[in-house]
């Protein structure tokens, strides 16, 4: 696996790629179609689907129908991809995922977009901080907090032959480049990203980038941090996670959701009475979202570097 | 319609009730009044309209059947045993724990259920998507859609009714069993729906409402559909627990308690029935 992360930004935001892979698989494959819910703006599709009707179907603003329809189409034999903001393809639609899709035995992945502090300027109702949570609890669900946008492509490649419910969330704009282009990044591995012995930080999405900017500068201050990035948050790499605890003093969990549900409870779950580090987390406090952008609001809830560095040291 | 071809599905709804009672009172208890009411549809799909093949249940090219009520599925079972997709002793085991047969269909469990229902609306939704497939990839199959009147309280249906007639989804047919009662008591006074064969009219859908407990007219009207171009709508005006005058004339008879007494005393009934018919 080869790390490329300096912190600059990929020149690619996760809009482009998501609609250039979408295209791709669906023109690829016969049996892959999309479905949107009036955001096909959004994540880049419109023009391309306007030109492939039969394969890219705008369901108008009715998410759980979209959801429903998509599960039929699995049945018929598709390999449906469904998109809209995260909020509305996870608490809105929950229950025709979990039973139209998960209990049904119907394959589809759900793609959402911007979720918790991302979502900035659409404020609170557009904020997921909760997704991961709900995901999780669907037996047999593949979940995943993208980080960069070669890890997206990888991973809709991968997840659109997938069986079951698959969930992606993932960022639309620009974030810092972390793998190589044309990388493939397995499902179910947690990816270690950089080593060291003092500490581990487990982190996801957005949060990955703070992360590597935290352990770089404690390692400034001679603390020595490994940083794994757990982008399948479900099924978990428990092996992964294990052993990059051995020997640690600290562990901290950083994710861009409620604490509640999502990374640091499936971390805790794994590690639980098998490590004696301290585990601390950098998440969200239970709270609702609200509106700002996405530096005012990682400020706000926390998700920063700074909030990392000063969390770990209390761990130490 | 041939007389003959009205005989022999007439006779298959009774069998269907007879199979439907035979679960329910093994059981003991159940939905009956909603299972009742669309037996005669059950027995034109399943007797003659629809095309399948029970020794192999996941034909791809096959007519589907949604019952998104999803309570009727013992209705939907009897006619599967009936047909052959499961032997007949299977029915006994309705509910019971590991069982084939449960309560609300599902099409991981059961040969011959083509969709999982049971969160009401939702099989709106999900028989949209397999109709759209089937036309995708160009199969020449039908799906046949089943809701509650009581079910089209919820809001994914006319999600879903809004989607198929914009689309155009000429190979599904929805079907609306108004037997006029739900849960609670009659949908009058639940939630008032009003004209359900207007609304959908409206909604784009080549809608007319029909005689659900009639066999002629169900079997003339789902014979063949969607050649204008627009999803078909039936609104099967029906009785529920029609057939068995008993549960026809009890008020509350969306579920019912059978005793193996009153189960048998109305199967004897239905054979009367049966018997009649010649």
């Amino acid at each position: 696996m080869n790390i490329v992360y300096t912190g600059k930004n990929d020149p690619r935001t996760f809009k482009e790629v998501a609609s250039e892979t979408i295209a791709r698989l669906v023109e690829k494959d016969p049996d892959v179609i999309y479905l949107d819910a009036d955001v096909m703006s959004c994540i880049g599709t419109l023009g391309w689907a306007k030109t492939h009707t039969d394969r890219a179907i705008n369901c108008g603003i009715a998410e759980s129908n979209m959801v429903g329809i998509a599960c039929g189409l699995s049945a018929a034999g598709f390999k449906p991809i469904v998109h809209s903001f995260g909020p509305f393809v996870s608490r809105r639609v929950f229950d025709q995922v979990f039973l139209s899709g998960g209990y049904a035995k119907n394959d589809i992945t759900i793609i959402g977009s911007d979720p918790g502090v991302v979502a900035a300027f659409n404020g609170g109702t557009h904020m997921p901080f909760e997704d991961l949570a709900m995901y999780r609890a669907i037996p047999g669900a593949t979940v995943f907090d993208i980080a960069d946008p070669n890890m997206l492509e990888s991973v809709l490649e991968q997840a659109v032959n997938l069986p079951g419910v698959k969930y992606i969330r993932t960022p639309r704009k620009l974030a810092a480049t972390i793998y190589e282009k044309g990388e493939t990044l397995p499902v179910g591995k947690a990816i270690p990203l950089r080593e060291g012995t003092d500490a581990v930080i487990f982190a996801s999405g957005i949060m990955v980038h703070e992360a590597m900017q935290a352990a770089a500068q404690l390692e400034a201050e001679g603390v020595s941090v490994s940083v794994v990035n757990v982008f399948t948050i479900k099924p978990i790499d428990a092996e992964t996670i294990l052993k990059s605890c051995e020997g640690k003093k600290a562990v901290l969990v950083t994710e861009n959701h409620n604490k509640f549900g999502g990374l640091y409870s499936a971390v805790c779950e794994v590690i639980a009475g098998k490590v004696s580090a301290n585990v601390g987390c950098v998440a969200v406090n239970d709270s609702f979202g609200e509106v700002g952008s996405v530096g005012y609001l990682q400020e706000r809830f926390g998700l920063t570097a700074a909030s990392i560095v000063k969390t770990l040291k209390e761990l130490l | 319609m041939d007389q003959n071809k009205k005989l022999e599905l007439s006779k298959f709804a009774v069998q269907i009730r007879m199979n439907i009672v035979e679960q329910l009172k093994t059981f003991g208890v159940g939905h009956i009044g909603g299972c009742l009411s669309i037996a005669d549809t059950i027995a034109v799909l399943y007797g003659d309209v629809m095309k399948y093949d029970p020794q192999n249940p996941g034909w791809a090219d096959r007519d589907k059947l949604v019952m998104s009520k999803g309570h009727a599925g013992p209705a939907v079972y009897a006619a599967l045993a009936l047909k052959g997709f499961f032997p007949a002793e299977m029915l006994h085991t309705l509910n019971q724990g590991g069982t084939h047969l449960p309560s609300h269909c599902d099409r991981n469990k059961t040969p011959g259920i083509d969709m999982t229902t049971g969160s009401l609306g939702q099989g709106s939704s999900l028989a949209i998507g397999m109709a759209l497939g089937d036309k995708l990839k160009g199969r020449d199959s039908r799906t046949f859609l089943i809701c509650g009147d009581g079910e089209i309280n919820e809001g994914q249906f006319w999600e879903a009714v809004m989607f198929a007639g914009a689309k155009k989804i000429n190979n599904l047919v929805i079907m609306v069993d108004n037997n006029k009662k739900q849960l609670d008591g009659t949908t009058e006074e639940v939630l008032n729906i009003g004209d359900i064969c207007e609304k959908l009219k409206a909604f784009g859908l080549d809608a007319r409402r029909i005689d659900g407990n009639n066999i002629e007219e169900l079997y003339n009207s789902l014979k063949e559909t969607g050649t204008n171009g627009k999803p078909t709508a039936l609104v099967l005006d029906t009785v529920k627990g029609k057939g068995i005058v008993e549960v026809e004339n009890t008020y509350a008879n969306h579920s019912m308690t059978v005793t193996k007494e009153t189960g048998d005393k109305w199967i004897a009934e239905l054979q009367a029935e049966y018997d009649r018919l010649g």
